[in-house]
């Protein structure tokens, strides 16, 4: 799946501006970048592109980021893609919640691209085949 | 005439000796006139001589026609004299003997050949005998009497020799003419008096002075002979009766010759003892010497009843005893009951009364006329209230029941009382006394006038309490809506707080963010102008992060939706770690921060995030507000109440007191002016507070303006659950 280009982030977030940045500043880290606005959006893409890893903002409006991440996680084709959660709900059970559906990690918002980098190239270099 | 008839004697057979055949015919001749006196020297001859233990002699009496003793040796002398027997009977084996020309046997149930017929009870007792016809010279002449022998050891020869020569002498004497008139009135008088000292049951006895039996009435004789024929016991008996009989008589003697003397026999028949009154008295007869008479009383039988009455007597006075202990403690009983108590008998007078009823009828000589009157009064209510129950004016169980105004003499004051009344009656159901007891029932009024305001005062109170509890019941409601309707105003508010801060945090997220990337150079190289301007941004942008988080932590905390994570872990570790959070802070301060850990404190098991986030807190506190000097972290640990804490000590501004508790209120700082000089949302304090409570510990602060604050928070070993 990886190519000389660097590894594919699919960003699911319905705030624009929120997605725009990480999208800019992921490609501007070296990766390839997809988006999604939404959950539906968010499947379509992850099956077409089979992206390397998915940064999934679990509030959105149709189809949320809970039930997204349930159904890639129930995909067999899908299964293996980490999925990093990105929510604003600071309150607790956020991350139960999360977790429970399937995510991988959690990052609370407001997160700085910089320390989201950290954290999704953390998360590759654990599901990358040692 | 005596020689001849010596003679003639002397032809018979002799194998006694002829020396005692001599003496016997010599006192024939001297007693010349005495038949009975012959026959008597007769039979004792017989016993020396002939060996007959027993023997009686009995004489025909013409002018009676009959046969009597005449002589008995070795039986009792009063069998002997009182022996008749009559002749008319021809087949009698007695009177047949007479006509006899030898001896006869006797035996018992068989006599002479005659089948069934009696053996004749004569002097000798039970037992063959046998009988001799005594005859006189003249031949087949009618006998004369009869020689009755029980049985002899001695020669055959010597009795018919004796039977010979008595009943010649008989006839010697008999010739001389028939008994004389005066001999047979002596017979006849003699045997009146055995015939009346025999009637009378109790023994009499006449005795020599040495207690020898002279003679005795038949009674007498049973206590005192026995013939050897008698059981062994019987014999015993006598003899001991003798003996006792001997010794009463010589005490008699000695101490007073004519009282009377309790004297303790044995029955021979059955051994048992027979008591008797010995009455004794001494008689002087010229010829016979002096003697001694002696009447025994059996009093066994007035013994036994005396000492029956004396029982009795004994007895009923204890029962006296009994009945007078159990009177008084009715007498008691009465007494001590607080009712009066009447006892009256049928016709109405009063017999007993207690001293209750005392008090109300009777009356003392001294006491006023107004007392006389009221008891006069109370005996004429009480007087008709028996007069009707002896009248049949009873209600069922011979009970009357009434109520009676009677009057106190002492005070005059009333007094009702309920009256019962109880006939007693006899098993025969005859009226013996009856019963009142008076009841006063001034209480029972008093009492059932009180009860009757305590309902009316009870009602009220429970109509008021009634009212109370509905109007309680309504405020309940009101306020339990009330409650209801803050917890929603309160979970509204916290809803919206949570809401609210998402919603700063989404535009907050991405100004940071294009922010950092700007100053990332993702946009290329900046100016430096442009680049410190952008600082600027960054840095308020964070600020007004920090103010977003603090808000909502204190809303997760109102809300209860701090939850706490409790684990082991050690302070002297935490304080190194709070330090080099803030490393960036202290560095710029230009402070020195030193840390004092502490060798006894054990781990603790509470929530370690939070126990950092509270000394992150206090310690960037201190760094806010010193400006030169130290700041001192302290770990400590009071075993006594098994708490730890850690005090932030610094050389600062100081708070002053008035201020000490203002600090820890939410979004609060000592300077509350929109020109403040210092930093902070001023929830930091408050969120410490809230966080220690929730860990079950505290904060506390010891500050001197000027000098520096000392913040310690406490918290125990173990957190509550």
């Amino acid at each position: 799946m990886s190519t000389e280009q660097g590894p594919l982030i699919l960003v699911v977030d319905d705030y624009e501006d929120a997605r725009e940045m990480y999208a800019e500043y992921l490609r501007f880290c070296g990766f390839r970048v997809a988006e999604a606005r939404n959950g539906n959006e968010a499947l379509e893409q992850a099956f077409t592109l089979m992206p390397d890893l998915i940064l999934m903002d679990l509030s959105l409006p149709g189809m949320d980021g809970w039930e997204a991440t349930r159904q890639l996680k129930a995909d067999e084709r899908t299964r293996q893609i980490p999925v990093v959660a990105l929510t604003g709900h600071a309150l607790a059970g956020a991350s139960e919640g999360a977790k429970k559906a399937g995510c991988d990690s959690f990052v609370t918002k407001p997160c700085l691209p910089d320390d989201l980098v950290v954290e999704v190239r953390r998360m590759l270099s654990m599901a990358r085949p040692a | 005439m005596t020689s001849l008839q010596a003679r003639t004697l002397s032809r018979a057979t002799m194998t006694a000796p002829d020396a005692s055949r001599l003496e016997l015919l010599e006192y024939y001749l001297v007693h010349n006139e005495d038949v009975a006196g012959c026959a008597q020297a007769s039979l004792e001859w017989l016993g020396r001589f002939a060996g007959v233990k027993r023997s009686v002699c009995l004489a025909v009496d013409n002018d009676g026609g009959v046969l009597n003793g005449i002589g008995g040796y070795g039986v009792s002398s009063n069998d002997v004299d009182l022996f008749t027997w009559p002749l008319t009977d021809a087949r009698d084996p007695l009177v047949a003997a007479l006509a006899a020309t030898g001896p006869v046997t006797f035996r018992p149930g068989r006599v002479n050949g005659h089948i069934g017929n009696v053996t004749p009870t004569t002097p000798l007792g039970a037992g063959p005998f046998t009988v001799i016809p005594l005859r006189g010279t003249q031949e087949g002449g009618e006998a004369l009497g009869l020689l009755l022998l029980r049985s002899w050891t001695g020669s055959s020869a010597d009795v018919s020799w004796l039977a010979t020569v008595l009943g010649q002498k008989i006839e010697q004497i008999r010739g001389r003419g028939s008994l004389s008139e005066d001999v047979r009135k002596l017979r006849r008088e003699r045997a009146l008096f055995f015939t009346i000292i025999n009637s009378v049951t109790d023994p009499i006895l006449l005795t020599d002075t040495e207690g020898r039996l002279i003679v005795a009435n038949a009674r007498a004789e049973k206590l005192f002979a026995a013939s050897e024929e008698e059981s062994e016991g019987r014999r015993r008996a006598v003899e001991l009766n003798n003996m006792l009989f001997s010794a009463a008589l010589s005490r008699t003697a000695v101490e007073s010759p004519a009282a009377a003397r309790e004297l303790l026999l044995v029955d021979p028949s059955d051994g048992s003892d027979l008591l008797f009154e010995v009455l004794s008295t001494t008689v002087e007869d010229p010829r016979e010497g002096t003697g001694i008479v002696s009447v025994l009383r059996n009093i066994t039988d007035l013994r036994r009843a005396t000492e029956q009455i004396e029982e009795n007597y004994q007895r009923l006075r204890v029962l006296e005893a009994a009945a007078r202990a159990e009177r008084d403690r009715l007498n008691l009983i009465i007494d001590s009951v607080a009712d009066p108590i009447i006892v009256t008998d049928p016709i109405g007078e009063t017999v007993l009364m207690n001293a209750p009823a005392e008090d109300l009828f009777t009356v003392a000589p001294e006491a006023p006329d107004s007392a006389e009157r009221s008891v006069q009064s109370n005996d004429a209510h009480f007087s008709s209230f028996i007069s009707g129950l002896l009248l049949g004016e009873t209600g069922p169980g011979e009970i009357r029941r009434g109520e009676i105004g009677l009057v106190n003499p002492n005070s005059s004051e009333p007094i009702p009382v309920e009256a019962i009344a109880g006939k007693v009656l006899t098993e025969s159901g005859e009226l013996t006394a009856v019963v009142t007891i008076l009841h006063d029932r001034r209480e029972a009024l008093e009492r059932a006038r009180l009860y009757e305001q305590l309902k009316l005062a009870s009602d009220e109170l429970q109509g008021r309490v009634q009212a109370a509890t509905a109007e309680l019941a309504t405020q309940n409601e009101l306020l339990r809506r009330q409650a209801i309707e803050l917890e929603q105003a309160s979970r509204l508010k916290s809803q919206f707080l949570a809401n609210m801060s998402h919603e700063f945090r989404t535009p907050l997220n991405a100004i940071l963010g294009y922010t950092h990337m700007l100053l990332q150079g993702v946009a290329g190289d900046l100016l430096p102008a442009v680049k410190r301007q952008l600082q600027r941004i960054d840095s308020n942008g964070k600020h007004l992060l920090t103010i977003i988080n603090e808000i909502l932590d204190i809303t997760r905390i109102e809300a209860g939706k701090m939850p706490m994570q409790l684990s082991e872990f050690n302070l002297n570790e935490l304080v190194p770690e709070v330090m080099a959070e803030l490393d960036a802070v202290i560095a710029r301060s230009k402070l020195t921060v030193t840390p004092h850990l502490s060798s006894e404190v054990p781990l603790v098991f509470s929530d370690r995030q939070k126990v950092k986030q509270i000394v992150v807190n206090l310690l960037s506190n201190a760094l806010k507000f010193t400006h030169q000097g130290t700041i001192e972290l302290t770990v400590q640990f009071e075993p006594v109440t098994r708490t730890a804490s850690i005090v932030v000590t610094d050389t600062g501004i100081g708070i002053a007191p008035e201020h000490h508790e203002r600090i820890f209120e939410d979004f609060r700082q000592v300077d509350d002016s929109p020109s403040r000089q210092y930093g902070g949302t001023g929830l930091g304090l408050a969120i410490c507070r809230r966080l220690a409570t929730a860990l079950g510990g505290r904060i506390t602060l010891h500050s001197t303006v000027g000098q520096g604050s000392s913040f310690t928070l406490t918290i125990p070993v173990e957190a509550p659950q």
